[in-house]
């Protein structure tokens, strides 16, 4: 319902080497005042993105023509604090698919999951080598395998393997909702509620 | 084995445990508030669907509203919006509102507890961060995303892996002048921003037992701070007599039958945990953090880390905060210059975090440079600070009691904090412009923003106490 599945996908990344992104940076707490699931994208990491004025900071990496992709590659412990959901709609909305890094925080991760974006999990040398490929040429393909679970430098042919909850896969992969699965169950949860009594 | 508190809380609210995936975890009490709800309600309508429970369901505008004018109007039109539908969406669902003007009105995580919603062995979920401040009372609380909010809503229900159990205890005695805020501030500055991750946190200890709830509730509020999933306390004669007697607590055979429950709410003597620490509160000083997340943080009369103090991997990290801060490495803080201070929030905004500000400014004069805003969690804590005479002692001083909101804490609504300016701050986050774009926040507990107020820079707040 809420995301295209995901199986396999083919991308060049974009590399955000800071490290601790928070969820304000990525979408500031002014932006969280929409009502409806739009134009989050064009919020993503907006106060890094655009200046004062609203023109572009042409420092920031997305706005590097050299640079693209839906494979965002940034720094360890990528989206600390809140737990505004709004993030991941941003990066999902702006046409990120997966998010690889060597840390995530707990919070951003479920949301990520819950929201059709692959959080990918790579050791810190491994995320070295992403950020050295993909400095070394722009154009760096990489191949994020799903139901193989690898992440894979496409000219290099180095892959890892990464983490998945069984269960979120195979949601991903069927493009799936965990509001079916639990509407499923309302029966069963009718009868928890009982035995509470 | 013996289980922990929170092993039993959780798994006695097992559903299901899916094969390879999460738990199927009901939800005993959903608090929501204007911001994280309206997609959710807007999704749950497009699937034709009704709120499951509406009647362990709760609201309460928080994030958005003018904390001045309030019979007024909202002036911002977003901000109006997202109330509205919280209006629209609790009336369609039946859910109750207690909406700006009500008596009950608040930031959600002060009404709980207030009205005795909160209680021990409760699971709680909200849109928010900070919901873990419920686990003061021995309850299982954390914050949630808007699709886990959808799915409250629509089942009671929310799929989440069981986290792993951590305990924190701190024995001994808290000196003069230092409070639970920091204790928070001090376990986040040793086990750092990402220390809790994966976690849940039982606090425990002689100086937590000596915590009053709302010491407690500002304790349990920052766990998310280290990147806990939530924090707890195991419930004791404290948070009974907390809960007696408020709006919503059982009452008569009610109230014995869930008494006999709770004391039955404590983690096994054998009960072991995947993660412990151990600190002493007498190793504990008022704290300050002086960069651009919670975990930078030192004793106010402390001095901003060296260069060399700081590991080898942290330390483009550490330069960057220190230049969005204005501060150098190795420079002492106190006496740096204050610009605003803010009391409030739902770490700081209840009427004990009001007393021990009023009792540090009684008798004294707001610094002239200073801005200052007071702004209590709830329309309850304001009717106890004008009961007490608290409002009529910071007018008299020279500050103003504004009314209830989140306010600057996260700035969504006017009350920003502007580009480059200091303000010491009794909330929770101190990222870069969080208050407002190019704010510089300082957390601290409301004793060390009472002595910045008066003395209009950073000042150890035990300079001013009597007697010391």
């Amino acid at each position: 319902m809420a995301y295209e599945k995901f199986t396999t996908l083919i991308s060049t990344g974009v590399p955000l080497k800071s490290e601790n992104v928070d969820t304000d940076q990525i979408i500031p707490a002014r932006f969280l005042k929409a009502v409806e699931r739009k134009g989050f994208g064009d919020n993503l990491f907006r106060d890094w993105r655009y200046d004062r004025e609203g023109l572009p900071k042409a420092e920031f990496v997305l706005n590097d023509a050299r640079y693209s992709g839906k494979i965002l590659v940034a720094g360890k412990n990528f989206g600390s604090g809140s737990s505004r959901e709004h993030a991941a709609w941003a990066l999902y909305d702006y046409g990120f698919r997966v998010v690889v890094s060597s840390f995530f925080a707990d919070i951003f991760r479920n949301n990520a999951l819950n929201n059709g974006l692959l959080p990918v999990v790579v050791p810190p040398l491994f995320l070295g080598k992403i950020f050295a490929a993909i400095g070394h040429d722009a154009a760096t393909l990489f191949r994020v395998d799903l139901p193989q679970q690898l992440f894979t430098i496409v000219g290099s042919g180095e892959s890892v393997p990464f983490e998945i909850n069984m269960y979120k896969k195979e949601c991903l992969m069927k493009g799936l909702d965990d509001i079916d699965y639990l509407l499923s169950m309302k029966g069963e949860i009718r009868e928890f509620e009982k035995r509470g009594q | 084995m013996g289980k922990t508190l929170f092993d039993k809380i959780w798994d006695s609210h097992v559903v299901r445990s899916v094969e390879g995936g999460p738990d199927v975890l009901y939800i005993d009490r959903h608090l929501i508030h204007e911001v994280t709800s309206p997609v959710a309600f807007l999704n749950l309508e497009r699937r034709g669907l009704q709120v499951f429970r509406p009647g362990q369901t709760v609201a309460t505008p928080d994030h958005n509203v003018p904390t001045e004018g309030q019979d007024l109007p909202i002036g911002e039109e977003l901000s109006r919006h997202q109330v509205e539908m919280l209006s629209r969406n609790c009336e369609k669902h039946g859910i109750p509102l207690y909406g700006l003007n009500h008596p009950w009105h608040g930031i959600v995580h002060v009404i709980g507890p207030e009205l005795g919603i909160t209680q021990p062995g409760m699971t709680i979920v909200c849109g928010d961060s900070h919901t873990s401040t419920h686990g003061a009372f021995g309850a299982v609380a954390f914050g949630i995303g808007t699709s886990e909010v959808e799915m409250v809503l629509a089942s009671q229900c929310i799929l989440q892996p069981k986290p792993r159990r951590m305990r924190i205890t701190i024995d001994g005695r808290l000196g003069p002048g230092v409070t639970a805020k920091d204790i928070a501030l001090y376990i986040i500055s040793k086990i750092s921003t990402s220390g809790g991750t994966g976690h849940f946190i039982e606090y425990a200890g002689s100086a937590i037992r000596a915590l009053t709830m709302e010491g407690r509730m500002t304790l349990c509020n920052l766990s998310i701070e280290s990147g806990a999933r939530g924090g707890m306390i195991a419930p004791d004669e404290t948070t009974f007599a907390y809960i007696r007697g408020r709006e919503f607590a059982p009452q008569g055979d009610a109230w014995e039958k869930a008494l006999a429950y709770w004391k039955t709410l404590k983690s096994d003597e054998d009960a072991v945990f995947d993660s412990e620490y151990r600190f002493l509160a007498e190793d504990i000083e008022p704290m300050i953090t002086y960069g651009t997340n919670p975990g930078m943080g030192i004793t106010v009369s402390g001095h901003v880390p060296l260069l060399e103090e700081v590991a080898v991997a942290e330390r483009d990290n550490f330069l960057k905060s220190l230049e969005y801060m204005g501060f150098r490495p190795g420079e002492p803080v106190a006496g740096k210059k204050v610009d605003y201070v803010f009391v409030g929030s739902c770490t700081n905004g209840r009427i004990e975090d009001l007393r021990a500000f009023a009792a540090l400014v009684k008798g004294k004069v707001k610094a002239s440079g200073v801005t200052v805003w007071i702004v209590p969690g709830s329309k309850q804590v304001e009717k106890a600070a004008r009961e007490e005479g608290l409002a009529q002692m910071l007018e008299a001083a020279g500050f103003v009691l504004r009314q209830p909101g989140c306010s600057a804490c996260l700035a969504m609504n006017d009350d920003k904090i502007p580009e480059g300016k200091y303000a010491v701050s009794t909330s929770n986050r101190n990222f870069e412009g969080r208050q407002g774009p190019g704010a510089r926040t300082l957390l601290a507990s409301p004793l060390t923003a009472a002595a910045a107020a008066i003395m209009g820079v950073i000042t150890d707040p035990r300079i001013l106490m009597e007697g010391s």
